[in-house]
């Protein structure tokens, strides 16, 4: 009994970081999956402990949570946690129509058409659509200083009223600047390097300490 | 000891026509005078501790008497040699561990039932070691083999048991009667148990704080200690590194060598087949992540590395290994740069070595045509790990090899990820003749639409910024791009002359000249 109760003491991620090559964790690392959608989380290394273990075992391996595992990959791009999970899934699995579909969203950037032919996939998973806003934002950043309203409009796929709001929230919180547009308005992005290059510091001739260390045994 | 761990499984050596006679002549039971003196002698200088003469008995002297006795035959078994050892149990263990591993180098074909039994022996090896009763000093060529022949040993198992094709009976008999041998689970766990119990992960963190030393002393224990559970758990930090390049458990791979830091000096680059090792997987796990830089850096201070030393080598068994890895590691740096063109990372003469092996390859690499396809397929297939499926056979359906399942998976994502960028072509060649252009011009010029082309634009952003470890973006393009409204700006990065490192290699280049100098004694 005192073994039941301290097992239950232990939170998935304990049991992972306590032994990640045990087939016993499989049950609970499937609840965790759920959870981690109910719940609007994210685990990845727990995540591909459960993809290791349906690869050493094929026949416990439920098509549903891998689905759930996809989807969240997803939505925690850039991180490359897609193709990390991808990677451990067989192929013929991939095969699947659903899992093509996750892999087409994984590669190109048209969301949203894509995701509405996908409703019943998606749809499980809240918070889905503003995991992929953020991430259109992060390529926006990446791609513009100014963008014209209606290209962002589409890139986030929200228009109008709701748009507005999701423009004055940024502008509030993130630094967004509205402009008047010849034609429409036009939204001035945050600087970064890759938008602005000239802010890159120029890495030339900058040379790192640990190479520098290792002229130490001549200098003295 | 060679570790052989490159072995091509497909295609064993057809034994020489006498083998067979060989064989049948092995007399388990028959010790020959040369194998007693030397399990006297070793084990005495196990006894003593004398790490030096293990060290001569274990790289040469074993491999001596396997060129003149034990071609193609095994070794006189392990409980004919016990007397001239007072038949101690974990010397035994280790003469039977370095018994199959010849087993392994140099029997054909090898039963099901030779490696259920080698892997019986690594269980109770290991299994002594964990129980921290082991209380000697071995080579750390020796440990570092061991971790490397046992991950070996499961891979070469996987493969053996995936091709169900051409198994006779008997073959099958076997795979039943053993199936838990080799059992990935245990494989892993092993590994894992000998990191905990050896506190190697605690041992480095002290030792970065200045409580404890390691690498000062190459693990080696000078105050009457042991060394073979310490550096078993550091070695088996790049043993599970490499089984999970292995499954494709890329990101689970690096942490398990997180332990270690690739920048400092290490134990890991005193045994080279360590070193390779640790950087080839390394490297590989990284290009699979999309991590080009990363993988770049480290394939160059290795290839360096070898280039400078491998003349000391060339006597030891393990020189065509090392050769092999080398040329592999030149395959995925061609593939990396192809991929993500940063050539000011490569040192001049790693450089000049890459052209003269893939440099027809690289060119071939930069266009976007199925040519380019096939020469990255071609080095991919020639430098990637030897993956495995890990999971018994079902042996009641009708049989079929799938030995090549997950090399298949894997080559068949890496160049799905190659075709993406190569779709990206078209608007590189175009973005490459202007510093700025109207998208409405571009769109034109492409006969595409302005909605698509913008959207390829965001796709080129998409696949050619990755994020690295510390959550930075990076950029793996050789040229990038900003777009203000509708005008595109072209960025190109200029090669940049990088004096201080030019400098610092010269400085270092020009202080060996002067040991070197030194050292010369006129007469």
């Amino acid at each position: 009994m005192a073994t039941e109760q301290a097992t239950e003491n232990y939170t998935v991620e304990d049991l992972v970081a306590l032994n990640p090559y045990n087939p016993d964790i499989l049950n609970d690392l499937e609840k965790f999956v759920n959870e981690q959608v109910s719940s609007q989380t994210y685990n990845l290394d727990a995540n591909l402990s459960l993809l290791r273990l349906y690869q050493f075992e094929p026949e416990r391996m439920s098509e549903q949570i891998v689905a759930r595992i996809l989807i969240k990959a997803l939505m925690a791009m850039p991180g490359p946690d897609f193709s990390l999970c991808l990677f451990l899934i067989p192929e013929h699995v991939q095969m699947k129509e659903q899992f093509k579909t996750l892999i087409v969203l994984s590669h190109y950037l048209e969301f949203w058409d894509e995701a509405a032919k996908n409703r019943n996939i998606l749809e499980v998973v809240p918070g889905f659509e503003q995991a992929i806003q953020a991430y259109a934002v992060h390529v926006l950043s990446l791609t513009y200083q100014k963008v014209p309203r209606p290209i962002l409009a589409e890139a986030i796929n929200i228009e109008g009223l709701s748009l507005d709001k999701f423009l004055e929230y940024h502008a509030a919180n993130s630094g967004w600047i509205i402009e008047k547009g010849a034609q429409s308005q036009v939204i001035v992005l945050p600087r970064n390097e890759v938008n602005h290059p000239e802010l890159k510091k120029n890495a030339a001739d900058t040379v790192p300490f640990e190479h520098i260390t290792r002229i130490f045994p001549v200098l003295s | 000891m060679a570790a052989l761990y490159d072995r091509e499984d497909g295609a064993p050596p057809a034994p020489p026509p006498h083998a067979a006679g060989a064989v049948d002549a092995y007399d388990p039971n028959y010790v020959p005078d040369s194998v007693k003196t030397f399990v006297v002698h070793l084990y005495r200088h196990i006894r003593d501790k004398n790490v030096y003469e293990i060290h001569q008995m274990y790289e040469g002297g074993f491999q001596r008497l396997s060129d003149r006795l034990f071609r193609d035959a095994p070794w006189p078994s392990a409980e004919a040699v016990s007397p001239y050892c007072d038949g101690d149990h974990v010397f035994l263990l280790l003469y039977r561990e370095l018994w199959y591993r010849h087993a392994h180098a140099r029997l054909s074909p090898l039963t099901a039932a030779h490696r259920a039994e080698s892997w019986t022996n690594y269980c109770d090896l290991f299994s002594v070691v964990l129980h921290g009763v082991v209380n000697m000093q071995l080579p750390n060529q020796w440990l570092w083999d061991m971790v490397d022949e046992f991950v070996y040993q499961f891979q070469s198992f996987c493969q053996y048991r995936a091709k169900l094709k051409n198994k006779t009976e008997d073959e099958l008999q076997q795979l039943k009667q053993f199936d838990k041998a080799w059992n990935v689970y245990g494989v892993l766990n092993y590994l894992q148990a000998l990191v905990e119990k050896s506190m190697i992960t605690q041992i480095l963190e002290r030792e970065k704080e200045g409580l404890e030393q390691f690498t000062a002393t190459d693990g080696y224990d000078y105050e009457g200690g042991s060394n073979v559970l310490k550096m078993l758990g550091y070695y088996s930090m790049i043993g599970l590194l490499r089984i999970h390049c292995l499954l494709g458990d890329y990101h689970t791979g690096l942490k398990c060598l997180a332990p270690i830091d690739l920048n400092q000096q290490g134990v890991y680059t005193i045994v080279i087949g360590s070193h390779i090792s640790t950087i080839y997987h390394y490297g590989f796990a990284n290009l699979m992540m999309r991590r080009y830089v990363d993988a770049i850096r480290e394939f160059n201070k290795i290839l360096l590395y070898i280039l400078k030393y491998k003349q000391y080598h060339q006597k030891s068994p393990q020189y065509d290994q090392i050769l092999k890895k080398n040329e592999q590691m030149y395959a995925l740096l061609a593939v990396c740069l192809s991929l993500c063109p940063q050539n000011k990372l490569i040192d001049e003469n790693v450089s000049t070595q890459l052209k003269e092996k893939y440099g027809d390859k690289m060119t071939k690499m930069q266009r976007y045509d199925d040519e380019a396809y096939a020469a990255y397929d071609e080095l991919f297939s020639y430098a990637c790990p030897k993956f495995i499926t890990p999971s018994p056979p079902v042996l009641d359906q009708p049989l079929t090899n799938y030995n090549q399942d997950a090399y298949r998976l894997q080559l068949k994502l890496f160049l799905y990820e190659v075709k993406q960028q190569q779709l990206l072509s078209g608007i590189r060649s175009y973005l490459k003749l202007y510093s700025t252009i109207t998208i409405t011009k571009l769109a034109q010029y492409m006969e595409v639409d302005e909605a698509t082309l913008r959207s390829i634009l965001m796709t080129y952003k998409h696949k050619m910024h990755a994020v690295d470890s510390d959550g930075k973006i990076v950029s793996s393009a050789d040229f990038d791009f900003y777009i203000v409204e509708d005008i595109i700006h072209v960025v190109e990065s200029k090669p940049t002359k990088r004096h201080g490192d030019y400098f610092l290699r010269q400085i270092l280049k020009f202080e060996e000249m002067i040991g070197e100098l030194e050292k010369v004694q006129l007469d």
